[in-house]
């Protein structure tokens, strides 16, 4: 079965991936900061002591006050204040060679920013050197249109000139390149003026991990990859669960007992399902039950077809349909689906305890 | 012992699908501030926050309190963030009570929250989880047969859970922070919507909500003269059962009938249909409504739906439910306990606007979470207890 | 304030890969922590911590409770934070007279996954995560921050990691012990310079669990119940930027709202999943030379993530149950580069 990977030790492990497209609002100071962004600047926002945070804060961590909008503009350039050096990068980085992640105070900012410098080897990155981003051809108002940032041309440590002659425009190939940047991206600034601000932004998530079944688990879809059933007793108060989850709750004890159980049983209650779910494969509109197989203390959650929906009720008879044996495998999918078979309804009083 | 504990400032989101004009901080501030002006204070005078919100995976930020430090002013500050899953709105208020109650803190700041619409609500409940059984639809996928059981032993007319949502659909009309405030709503609207998971209707389902709640809870000396005198905590509980055992009663838990009867002790009361004014309870299917009244103990077992169908439920009945609207009208997952809590709080302080249960003096807040299986309740007065 | 103790402790052994599910890892060590105790069920309150974020599944704390005992059904509650928390909620339960007795519980898989990058969600949404920095790279940002401040070493951090190493070799449940030369340790390249392996901590699943009692119900069922004198917990600004990464204000703030000043310390159980941060942490809390750090091992020899803070203050209670300390202060902290810090000073009578 594609779902299970590997076993170690008997116990089955397999593949989980967490992944969502989310998409966030960005509230007014933020949008404000990431339009700028895309229109290839960098803002800081001024908080009412005259501090200039970056990137912008919708909050000042120091009084709890909202920080208004005494939006000023920063960099493009700043100085390293801490780093270190990423040997092997992870693929959702912004790089895919060694780089370092810096953070960055940026010129007219009081607080540093962190983001990813692409300095080429560990003996370039300094504390105190100074770096410039390095923008993207297209953007979007989002942090990666920062796609890293770069060290400055003559870069050295602590040249408290460096930042001024840039901003001059002064002779120099990095005055040139960063008045030829600001060039291009002023006029992109007034394409983008044209633009709605930025409000919402796409930052997907995906995390891979391998989920291990467990012991009891694992013992359970074994005996399905048999055609069994096989739930476990509790040695306090003798009831027995299908699936086994290798413990009783009810009596916070360790179960051990096997027990085969029968694939027949009855169904305790049900709802019939109209609407589509993620986790279910069965065509709308089905009949969601728990099933109460003979022998089992408590009821299993399934799915019942072969059976009119107007037909399906509690007490009602049914019967697990496999997969051909030649497909069984060590999951709960082996079992299709149940069916009613022919045998009397078991009456309501006895399913009062067992819903 | 334990002090007295005043509700001295609550403050609420404007519910909605999707809450577009803001960040999630931004989400949370809106309610903290209007609870905070509520209460006649300013952030520094709050000394600790207590956050509440259901599963990281509705907004794809893990231990999210890290992140609204700054937001919620505390830096410096102790902060804590609870999750008890559907019930945590009402726990986290529990939780931030006790602080007050142990003489900790004066002033405390609780807050609870979801911004759901950043991913999706059902997606993020039955995440699938490999190796598992994965054959429940969904919250209503789940509840629906436990509402089948219901009716078929209590032999509840069908419509009961119609009347429940009308009632809701109605009362919301009167909030104006609730999601869903539809005038249109009718019986027919209701009986005529889709059957989502037979027997639950669209109508009879609670939405999926952006929104915040939050209070300023403080000691007795701590309470500022503001437009409303404080709600007073009379009683708060807590009970956990575990979600499957062979021989567990769902429709009817027993952890919920131990929560309430501990809260009705701890408070003093001894008939709470006679001497409770009115409940917020946590109803996000309509038969809940119904189920909630015998596992409260303010009707027989097997005999809840009476309540809704005479009228005792309704806004000018004798046990009013859900005058806000409830979950059906509002559901922002992780704040949807709090808000019960808050608006009980407000029925007693007189602030509950339009929907306001008149002379309402002692109100019970509740909340679940869970399959069933976390009950977090308190009991709220206009006096001291 | 009520007088409360820790009266019991117990440990999950921290493999680095445990394929057991969370209940089966977690049943034996609640089971323990209760018989050592002396208290028999039901406890008046019940608090754990967890995050769904390590396995990537909603609601873990809902399948561990299967675990704790909840029928009848019980006082419970739970935090998505590290265990040490959870024991400040029970704390405060009892100081606010709702519970004499509290068992508190914490666990997390960290095999599943790939913890560094997994923590990168912890940050800032908007700003800082899509970028996703990974804990170790930050941490060593922290490191660097530090090492060019103080004028120390990579060598001097070596010497933490060695220290812890030796010591855990007499703890059952420490993932990695033993003997080892900070010359061969430096050799070894860097992971997220100026860090290496030995600086970082080895993660691995596991599972902790306390009791905690007032007053005499603790001193009938404790030779030597571990007081907790102090308990307080501070947060910081979240953006790594706005704050001074080299030294750790909350823990300096919480340890003198816990009262640490207020006698001779005789050691620390300090929650340092990174060498430099121990550094840090024991200048926060004024520790002298003379106080033994971490004589478990540390978070730097096991680290179960969400239950490796409440290891340290069980670890700090067990030196005090056994007599070879007095006084003793235990440490927890969550966030990226210690943003938030619990600190708990314990005494023996």
């Amino acid at each position: 079965m594609s779902e299970i990977v590997s076993e170690e030790g008997g116990i089955l492990t397999a593949p989980h991936v967490l992944e969502y497209p989310y998409r966030r609002s960005v509230g007014p100071v933020l949008g404000r900061f990431f339009t700028e962004l895309r229109a290839g600047r960098i803002v800081g926002l001024r908080t009412q002591q005259g501090r200039v945070l970056a990137p912008p804060q919708e909050y000042d961590p120091e009084t709890g006050a909202a920080t208004g909008s005494d939006f000023v503009e920063i960099g493009p350039g700043g100085v390293v204040t801490t780093w270190s050096w990423v040997v092997r990068p992870r693929a959702k980085q912004p790089l895919d060679r060694p780089f370092a992640w810096a953070l960055v105070k940026l010129d007219g900012a009081d607080t540093a920013m962190l983001h990813a410098v692409d300095a080429g080897d560990l003996s370039r990155m300094r504390t105190g050197m100074r770096v410039r981003p390095r923008w993207r051809a297209e953007r979007v108002g989002h942090i990666h249109d920062i796609e890293c940032f770069e060290p400055e041309p003559q870069a050295t440590a602590d040249n408290g000139l460096g930042g001024e002659r840039q901003r001059a425009g002064a002779a120099g190939d990095g005055g040139q390149r960063a008045r030829g940047e600001r060039q291009r991206a002023g006029e992109l600034a007034m394409a983008e003026e044209a633009q709605k601000p930025v409000t919402n932004i796409k930052t997907p998530m995906r995390l891979e991990y391998r989920y291990s079944a467990g012991i009891a688990t694992s013992r359970f879809l074994h005996g399905i990859a048999q055609g069994k059933i096989l739930g476990q007793r509790c040695p306090s108060c003798s009831k027995v669960y299908v699936p086994p989850r290798g413990s009783c709750p009810r009596c916070a004890v360790a179960t051990e007992e096997e027990v085969e159980l029968s694939d027949k049983g009855t169904i305790t209650t049900y709802a019939i399902v109209r609407v589509p779910s993620e986790s279910i494969d069965v065509p709308l509109p089905f009949a969601s039950v728990h099933v109460l197989l003979d022998g089992a203390d408590l009821p299993m959650f399934s799915v019942v077809q072969e059976c009119p929906l107007d037909q399906i009720r509690m007490g009602m008879r049914v019967q697990a349909v496999w997969v051909p044996r030649e497909q069984l495998g060590p999951t709960l999918q082996s079992i299709r689906y149940f069916k009613p078979i022919d045998e009397p309804d078991v009456p309501a009083e006895k399913l009062q305890e067992t819903v | 012992m334990a002090r007295l504990c005043a509700v001295a400032g609550i403050g609420q989101t404007q519910y909605s699908a999707r809450r577009d004009d803001v960040s999630i901080a931004g989400l949370l501030r809106e309610a903290a501030t209007r609870a905070l002006e509520d209460a006649g204070m300013d952030w520094p005078d709050i000394e600790a926050v207590v956050v509440g919100k259901a599963p990281d995976m509705f907004e794809g930020v893990m231990m999210p309190e890290l992140y609204l430090a700054d937001a919620l002013g505390c830096s410096g500050k102790p902060m804590l963030r609870v999750h008890t899953a559907g019930s945590v709105g009402g726990s986290t208020a529990i939780v931030a009570a006790s602080l007050v109650q142990a003489g900790i803190h004066e002033r405390v700041l609780t807050v609870s929250f979801e911004k759901q619409s950043e991913s999706n609500a059902m997606w993020a409940l039955t995440v699938k989880t490999p190796l598992q059984a994965s054959v429940v639809a969904g919250a209503g996928g789940y509840f629906a047969p436990l509402v089948r059981a219901y009716m078929n032993r209590s032999g509840a007319p069908d419509d009961t859970g119609i009347r429940v949502a009308l009632k809701d659909r109605r009362n919301a009309l009167k909030n104006p922070y609730a999601h869903l405030r539809d005038p249109n709503m009718s019986f027919d609207t209701i009986a005529s919507s889709p059957m989502l998971w037979d027997p639950i209707r669209l109508h009879e389902a609670c939405p999926s909500s952006d929104g915040a709640c939050a209070l300023v809870l403080t000691s007795e000396r701590s309470v500022r003269k503001t437009k409303y005198a404080p709600a007073w905590i009379h009683a708060t509980s807590m009970r956990s059962e575990p979600t499957q055992f062979a021989g567990q009663e769902k429709v009817n838990p027993q952890s919920g009938r131990d929560c309430a009867k501990d809260v009705y002790k701890k408070a003093g009361i001894s008939d709470p249909r006679k001497q409770i004014d009115m409940a917020e309870i946590y109803v996000p299917f309509s038969w809940f409504e119904p189920m909630w009244m015998e596992n409260l103990g303010f009707a027989p077992v097997g005999e809840g739906w009476k309540m809704t169908y005479e009228g005792a439920t309704a806004l000018d009945g004798d046990m009013p439910v859900n005058c806000s609207g409830g979950v059906l009208s509002s559901n922002p997952i992780g704040a949807s306990g709090m808000i019960r809590f808050a608006e009980a709080a407000m029925q007693v302080r007189g602030q509950a606007g339009e929907h306001q249960v008149d002379g309402a003096r002692i109100a019970l807040g509740h909340a679940y979470g869970g399959g069933s299986q976390f009950f977090s309740m308190w009991i709220v007065g206009s006096a001291k207890p | 304030m009520r007088d409360v103790a820790i009266v019991s402790f117990a440990s999950a052994p921290n493999r680095r890969t445990d394929l057991r599910n969370e209940v089966e890892i977690l049943m034996p060590v609640v089971q323990e922590a209760v018989a050592r105790s002396g208290i028999a069920r039901p406890f008046d309150f019940t608090c754990s911590g967890s995050s769904d974020f390590l396995q990537g599944t909603p609601f873990a704390f809902v399948i561990a409770l299967d675990a704790a005992g909840a029928w009848p059904p019980i006082a419970e509650s739970h935090v998505e934070m590290d265990g040490a928390w959870a024991l400040y909620e029970a704390w405060v339960k009892i100081q606010a007279g709702q519970a004499e007795t509290a068992l508190v519980y914490a666990f997390g898989k960290s095999s599943p996954g790939d913890l560094p990058e997994v923590l990168a969600t912890q940050l800032d949404p908007y700003l800082v995560a899509p970028l996703w920095p990974d804990s170790v790279s930050l941490a060593a940002l922290q490191a660097r921050a530090w090492l060019e401040k103080t004028g120390n070493s990579e060598r001097d951090l070596a010497a933490i990691a060695v220290r812890s190493r030796r010591d855990a070799k007499a703890n059952p449940n420490a993932t990695l012990s033993g003997d080892f030369e900070i010359a061969k340790l430096l050799a070894e390249p860097y992971v997220a310079a100026p860090l290496r392996a030995h600086d970082c901590s080895p993660s691995c699943d596991g599972a902790v669990a306390v009791v905690l009692a007032a007053g005499d119900r603790a001193r009938g069922v404790c030779k030597r119940p571990a007081w907790i004198r102090g308990i307080d917990h501070r947060i910081e600004p979240h953006a790594l930027g706005m704050r001074d990464l080299t030294v750790s204000s909350s823990t300096r703030i919480a340890g003198e709202k816990a009262g640490v000043g207020n006698g001779a310390v005789d050691l620390a159980e300090l929650h340092a999943p990174f060498t430099h941060q121990e550094a840090i942490l024991r200048e926060a809390l004024g520790l002298g030379a003379g106080v033994a750090v971490n004589p478990s091992g540390g978070a730097l020899t096991a680290n179960p993530m969400m239950a490796a803070g409440l290891a340290r203050i069980g670890e700090a209670a067990s030196r005090i149950w056994d007599g070879s300390a007095r006084r003793a202060i235990a440490h927890a902290t969550s966030g990226p580069c210690l943003q938030q810090n619990l600190v708990c000073v314990l005494e023996g009578e």
